[in-house]
């Protein structure tokens, strides 16, 4: 218990120093003025959601080939976390579009696959609502997770293959993108900070997973008996 | 500073989210001790 509160508190502390970053440390862009700040939110959260949906799917693959419930206990709680962070992505995307586009929502291949990712990860949790026999809960949402995780390199390449609304990448991106120095360390910090949330969330969402296996073996012996 | 409030606004729902989320999942664990106990104790009184 001393070790959770110990971890909720570093990461508050991150996750603290990552807004100081953004509002205090990281300079004003020139085009989109101050706004432009929310970058660092949005983006952060987008690749730790990734991330987490990358888990997600190496927990998925290695279910199928080992059939170890851990592998499904790891597998839905780095769906749940990921799509909480997509929620970020999604909810900050456009207070930031607003301002910027003079538009809140467009149907371009970047915020139409990330939409789709969201839904299918939204999806992914309630199919595992709907069957009531553990293991072949656990296969088919292993499976639907390997399939969901399709969207992911849309997500990553839609920006790079095709032309959008939202704007190029600035890391990994072609010839003239990139950032300034301060920012990019703005930026790096910031996704540290959301992993290491990432990972406190994942570990507390895993244990009650681990909760929740126990008690389904319990109520078996208590039937038994 | 222009757009602060959406600046604001941004972080503050962020941080909600997650917050809401951690709640949640520490609400759900505790529903689920709960249970166990429960249900441990029962089993040792039919023991």
């Amino acid at each position: 218990m001393k070790k959770q509160v110990l971890a909720a508190a570093v990461v508050f502390f991150l996750v603290g120093a990552a807004a100081y970053g953004a509002f205090f440390v990281a300079p004003t862009e020139r085009t989109m003025g101050p706004i432009q700040r929310i970058f660092y939110l949005h983006v952060s959260s987008a690749w730790t959601g990734l991330t987490a949906f990358f888990i997600c799917f190496v927990a998925n693959l290695l279910y199928v080939f080992r059939r170890q419930p851990q592998w499904d206990w790891l597998s839905v709680s780095a769906a749940e976390v990921g799509l909480v962070f997509t929620s970020v992505v999604l909810v900050s995307g456009p207070i930031w579009a607003h301002p910027v586009w003079g538009i809140w929502w467009t149907w371009d291949w970047r915020l139409t696959s990330t939409f789709i990712l969201w839904l299918l990860y939204v999806c992914f949790l309630l199919l595992r609502t709907l069957v009531e026999e553990p293991d072949r809960r656990r296969l088919f949402s292993a499976l639907f997770g390997i399939f969901a995780f399709i969207d992911v390199p849309l997500v990553f390449g839609s920006i790079r293959w095709w032309r959008t609304q939202h704007p190029q990448p600035v890391v990994m991106g072609g010839p003239g993108s990139g950032l300034e120095a301060t920012m990019w360390w703005v930026l790096f910090f910031s996704w540290m900070a959301m992993l290491s949330l990432m990972a406190l969330l994942i570990r507390a969402r895993y244990r009650m997973e681990a909760a929740r296996d126990a008690l389904e073996t319990l109520r078996q012996e208590s039937e038994a008996v | 500073m222009k757009n602060l409030n959406s600046i604001f606004a941004a972080y503050l729902i962020a941080w909600a989210i997650f917050f809401a989320y951690y709640l949640t999942v520490a609400r759900r664990a505790a529903a689920l001790h709960e249970d166990i106990e429960r249900l441990k104790n029962s089993l040792h009184r039919g023991k």
